[in-house]
């Protein structure tokens, strides 16, 4: 296996724990376009202020598949404005580390999240 | 205990292994036999004769003469070379290449102060005979296309835009000059430059199971190149240094080994793969033309599915293909070459590029089968599409 990747990345690439839709959201979040070639949407499931679930689909390289399940798992049980403040250094640290041209992929990965909360605060207006 | 994984190597377009009994004839000149082709002792002249050698090899290969062959490090070096030796005389001058070139010829060519049209290559991926001519001015200097692509394999009418040149430079005074890149064709096609009619032409050593470090710039007599590289006098003056004789001499011996029996066994295999994905995967499409391209390229594109993670997942189990995803390299956009044919942006981060060599097995080709089908679907399942 090519070393590219650590092994953590790999193993979140091809078992993400936290892929899928949620039924009836509180709010969802599609970040990305086909140009660019990542395109990634978060779901999100808040119930007392807390998110209770969180799951992605993602069309994308591994690393754009890799943290989205990091920024999933990470944000499950916080509050939205704990969830809000999330970094990307925080979710490569999940990861040991990323190639430098993959960063970016963290950062997709927290503007869907964003727009899924957005999304849900919309909703409560 | 840990199970041995297995280890398919699919992707010989990149770079292929140095064949066995070529690697046995080019270890002395390691070490036994490591003289400078430069030297005038019992060393340096044994080293020549090793270099000499390659070169009758090149030019029988070619049917050229042995001074019309040029040894470089690389093809990269040698395209530049050309082109900028050629481009590089007058101010003004017109060059002509196509959408989908290599960098190392577009690169050259886009510093080379010509102007330069880059000609369609369509749905098929193929150049137009018609399109070349149309495209010829008064100030036309150098026609360089490539024979086969090495992203999508397709095979470039050279002979036909070669005899088209010799005919329109019987009415010019300025005559043009046809260069081909041709290290994706020296495996598997017709590479006599008397029959295609190119001024120059390009080859390398590690895509024919050669070492790497070693490529061959042929310069028929006559056509002039101003040196872009100075030094002393190897090679024509024109790519001086210290001969890479380990190298150059494997590319000789490398030469004699490109049989027609590879070419047959090959292309068997090619067709189950293409039959294979194309009848067993949802959505799967072929990019470029199916029969205008040499036996060991396959490009294919997986909607829903991003190429580097299929690469990836496929590296995972022991398999290595290749991409011309964005994601793959460190530009964010997607294959040029799968662009030029139309493939849009979406479908070009899905795509993958399979290439098939002499050791490809068709217990290999079987693995892949097997293993290909259940990724996509898994990452079809990830991606939600």
């Amino acid at each position: 296996m090519s070393n590219y990747y650590t092994k953590e990345t790999m193993e979140r690439f091809l078992n993400p724990r936290f892929m899928g839709e949620i039924k009836d959201p509180s709010g969802v979040g599609e970040v990305g376009n086909p140009r660019c070639g990542d395109q990634m949407t978060v779901f999100i499931k808040i119930k007392e202020g807390k998110i209770e679930k969180a799951t992605f689909k993602t069309l994308g390289c591994a690393a754009a598949i890799a943290t989205s399940d990091v920024v999933c798992e990470i944000v499950t049980g916080k509050t939205v404005e704990e969830a809000l403040s999330v970094t990307k250094e925080e979710m490569i640290k999940k990861l040991k580390k990323l190639p430098p041209v993959k960063i970016h992929c963290s950062s997709l990965a927290i503007e869907g999240l964003k727009k899924a909360i957005d999304d849900y605060k919309k909703k409560q207006k | 205990m840990m199970q041995k994984k297995k280890k398919i190597y699919l992707d010989y377009a990149a770079t292929t292994p140095v064949d066995r009994d070529v690697v046995k004839k080019i270890i002395p000149l390691l070490n036994k036999n490591f003289g400078n082709p430069s030297s005038l002792h019992f060393f340096g002249q044994e080293a020549l004769s090793y270099v000499d050698s390659a070169r009758e090899k090149v030019a029988s290969f070619l049917g050229s003469k042995e001074r019309e062959i040029v040894f470089t490090s690389s093809a990269t070096v040698a395209n530049n070379i050309f082109i900028s030796g050629i481009l590089k005389k007058e101010k003004g001058l017109h060059a002509i290449t196509s959408a989908f070139e290599h960098k190392a010829v577009l690169e050259p060519l886009k510093r080379s102060g010509a102007e330069v049209t880059h000609l369609p290559v369509y749905k098929e991926g193929v150049v137009k005979v018609k399109d070349v001519k149309k495209a010829i001015k008064e100030n036309t200097a150098l026609v360089s296309i490539g024979y086969v692509n090495s992203e999508v394999g397709t095979i470039q009418p050279i002979k036909d835009i070669g005899e088209m040149i010799v005919k329109e430079n019987k009415k010019r005074k300025k005559k043009i000059i046809f260069h081909t890149d041709a290290v994706q064709a020296v495996n598997y096609l017709p590479c006599k430059v008397e029959e295609l009619r190119t001024d120059a032409l390009t080859l390398s050593g590690h895509k024919i199971y050669g070492p790497k470090g070693a490529a061959v710039l042929f310069i028929r007599e006559g056509v002039d190149v101003s040196p872009i590289l100075f030094g002393a006098s190897q090679e024509k003056r024109i790519h001086p240094g210290t001969e890479n004789v380990f190298a150059i001499a494997g590319l000789g011996f490398a030469l004699e080994t490109i049989s027609k029996n590879d070419i047959k066994k090959i292309k068997k295999m090619q067709d189950k793969v293409i039959d294979f994905l194309l009848s067993d995967i949802p959505q799967a499409q072929l990019n470029g033309d199916r029969k205008r391209r040499i036996p060991g390229n396959i490009n294919i594109t997986f909607p829903g599915v991003e190429g580097e993670s299929l690469m990836m997942a496929l590296d995972n189990e022991g398999v290595a293909v290749s991409t011309g995803s964005a994601c793959a390299s460190k530009s964010l956009a997607p294959s040029y070459v799968l662009l030029s044919l139309g493939v849009s942006h979406e479908e070009a981060h899905g795509s993958l590029r399979i290439s098939l060599g002499r050791f490809t097995t068709k217990e290999d080709v079987d693995y892949f089968l097997v293993k290909l089908p259940g990724l996509v679907k898994k990452l079809r399942k990830i991606s939600g599409r």
